[in-house]
């Protein structure tokens, strides 16, 4: 059974539509990609996943509506989101962040072992934990966006174009770090880029999204190897 | 922490208005005349200082309630002197009934958290979303609500409020202290030190810090933004309780007891900065201490004039710096 199913999900902002039936699933253990130009769409789903805005469709995670179609719910379930922007509480440090995405863990002792295994991912955010994590680099902002998530032990992540603003050489490494967390750690990730290429290089499944509507979706190696899809939605 | 009396007749202004008779000593050689009016000058200052930092804990305590209320809301909570009068009420009616006092202050602790959350949960949450204006309407709603049942319940004449702290001055080499005043003081720190704790040291605290700077981004993480800002309601009220038990002793108990209060917590949160916490502690305790050295050393403010001393307070500082001491300025909310 999917771990997370979406069918024909439709979302509004005031009057205008912007989802218009949105229908994918991700298996467990899986890295799924959302691909897509500005205003596709991307970031509208995830916040339609999570209850943020309000939608019509059915989201189904592990084969039940979320309860209470509400951000706070879908944590509670185990769904990270780590948002476009990164959702950097920047006036707090770096190690309160950490402490906050294990908000909704109750055993003290497994969040520690949880801590330890984050800054092994991300030495860096170890270095910085008594930082304001507002003043993080963008790259380091990303990092702690997904250390916290981690935190959270969830069982699936959702990543809203975590290349965003930043060198190429920081994307491959935190793609790298998504593809050993996601086999190391069970952890499902449903992750949205714009960088295409990357994305298709770790994501076994990916659904390519226009204007609210999925134009083409397969697995990724087919995708790759259709030089109309690649031309004309992938754009290399 | 005589301008907080408001009786001319009240058996206690005698021991905190002594300075008349200070000035005249008799003195022997002018030099030594000279320092002695010098020493008796220090030690006048000193007392009215300590005496300014118990009225102005009194006003800190209910300027964190307004800014902890405000920093998630954005709005001021016009009822926050009402809640506060009418818990010190509930707490008299304890003592009445013979409870011993720390025992009633720590049971109407109790209450006023739990009641603050609920009138929190009922009357606040169904607005949550509403436009500000609409909220602060509410607020003022509650003020008037409570203040009507209070004088329904207790009546409005004044009440005499036991007071925690023993009446023997405590001497401090030349200086003599009121316990009333070092015991407010005291107390106050106390709780301030433990609200701080709460919020630095605990998930819970970080996580309510975090719903009320990021609520989007706390949303996200798992945090209940409902209930976060009801536990925010619960901890103001409790500092607000605090400030009407440690005032009622002084100024007697009548559902009016806390107008002109909020008014002086009013400016002393804008004075430290609206949505700082910080500021709201010190901001009381400079305007504590200023009003009273004003109307000691300021013949003309004497104690009808620190009203519109503060309320000049609030206007200078929202105009000069509306950020106040310690407060940031506003961006723009997502
Ligand atoms: N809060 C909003 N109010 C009104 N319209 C919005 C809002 N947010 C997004 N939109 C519109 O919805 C459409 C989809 O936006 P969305 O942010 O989901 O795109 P995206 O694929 O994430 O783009 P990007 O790659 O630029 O982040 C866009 O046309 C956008 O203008
Ligand atoms: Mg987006």
């Amino acid at each position: 059974m999917a771990l997370l199913e979406l069918d024909d999900l439709r979302a509004r902002y005031g009057e205008t539509d912007v989802l218009h039936g949105i229908t994918l699933s991700v298996e467990p253990g899986a890295i799924v990609a959302i691909l897509g130009a500005n205003g596709a769409g991307k970031t509208t789903t995830f916040r339609a996943i999570t209850g943020a805005i309000p939608t019509s469709g059915a989201v189904r995670f592990d084969g039940r509506p979320i309860k209470g179609n509400s951000p706070e719910a879908a944590a509670r379930l185990g769904i990270a989101h780590v948002p476009e922007g990164r959702g950097t509480l920047a006036a707090l440090t770096v190690r309160e962040n950490l402490a906050l995405g294990a908000f909704t863990q109750k055993d003290s002792k497994r969040t520690r072992a949880t801590y330890e295994r984050v800054v092994s991912y991300f030495p860096r955010l170890a270095e910085r934990c008594n930082q304001a994590a507002g003043t993080l680099s963008g790259g380091e902002q990303q990092m702690l966006a997904i250390g916290r998530a981690l935190m959270m032990e969830p069982r699936l992540m959702l990543l809203d174009e975590p290349s965003l603003g930043l060198a190429p050489l920081i994307v491959r490494e935190i793609f790298a770090l998504l593809e050993r967390i996601n086999k190391s750690d069970g952890v499902t990730i449903l992750v949205s880029e714009q960088n295409a290429k990357l994305a298709l290089a770790a994501a076994s499944h990916a659904y390519v999204l226009e204007t609210g509507r999925i134009a083409v979706s397969g697995p990724s190696a087919d995708l790759n190897r259709d030089d109309a899809v690649r031309k004309s939605y992938l754009g290399y | 922490m005589c301008f907080l009396q408001r009786s001319e007749a009240s058996p206690r202004r005698e021991a905190a208005g002594n300075r008349g008779a200070k000035d005249l000593r008799p003195s022997s050689g002018c030099a030594q005349a000279f320092f002695e009016r010098e020493e008796l000058h220090i030690q006048e200052l000193a007392q009215q200082v300590v005496s300014g930092l118990a009225t102005g804990s009194i006003f800190a305590s209910l300027a964190l309630a307004l800014v902890l209320i405000y920093r998630s809301m954005d709005v001021i909570n016009f009822a926050q002197g009402e809640l506060a009068m009418f818990t010190t009420f509930i707490a008299w009616q304890f003592t009445e009934q013979g409870m011993p006092l720390w025992a009633a202050f720590a049971a109407t602790m109790a209450i006023s958290f739990a009641g603050a959350v609920a009138l929190e949960r009922i009357v606040i949450r169904p607005i949550e979303r509403a436009p500000q204006l609409t909220i602060v309407i509410v607020t003022l709603g509650l003020l008037i609500i409570f203040n009507g049942l209070a004088g329904w319940i207790w009546g409005y004449e004044l009440k005499s409020f036991p007071s925690p702290f023993p009446t023997a001055p405590i001497h401090a080499g030349n200086v003599t202290f009121s316990s009333q005043d070092l015991g407010v003081i005291g107390v106050t720190l106390a709780a301030l030190l433990l609200i701080y704790l709460f919020f630095s040291r605990t998930k819970l605290g970080l996580a309510m810090r975090a719903a009320a700077l990021y609520p989007a981004e706390s949303r996200v993480l798992g945090i209940p933004q409902g209930w976060m800002l009801a536990l925010g309601w619960g901890l103001a009220a409790v500092m607000g309780t605090l400030s009407g038990l440690m005032v009622a002793p002084i100024v007697f108990l009548d559902p009016n007891m806390m107008q002109s209060i909020v008014v002086y917590a009013f400016a002393a949160a804008v004075l430290g900065g609206i949505d700082s916490p910080v500021g709201a502690v010190v901001g009381g305790l400079v305007l504590g201490v200023t009003l009273n050295l004003l109307g000691t050393y300021v013949d003309f403010i004497g104690t009808d004039l620190r009203l519109p001393v503060a309320f000049a307070i609030i206007v200078g500082v929202l105009v000069v710096r509306p950020s106040g001491m310690f407060g940031h300025r506003r961006l723009t909310r997502v």
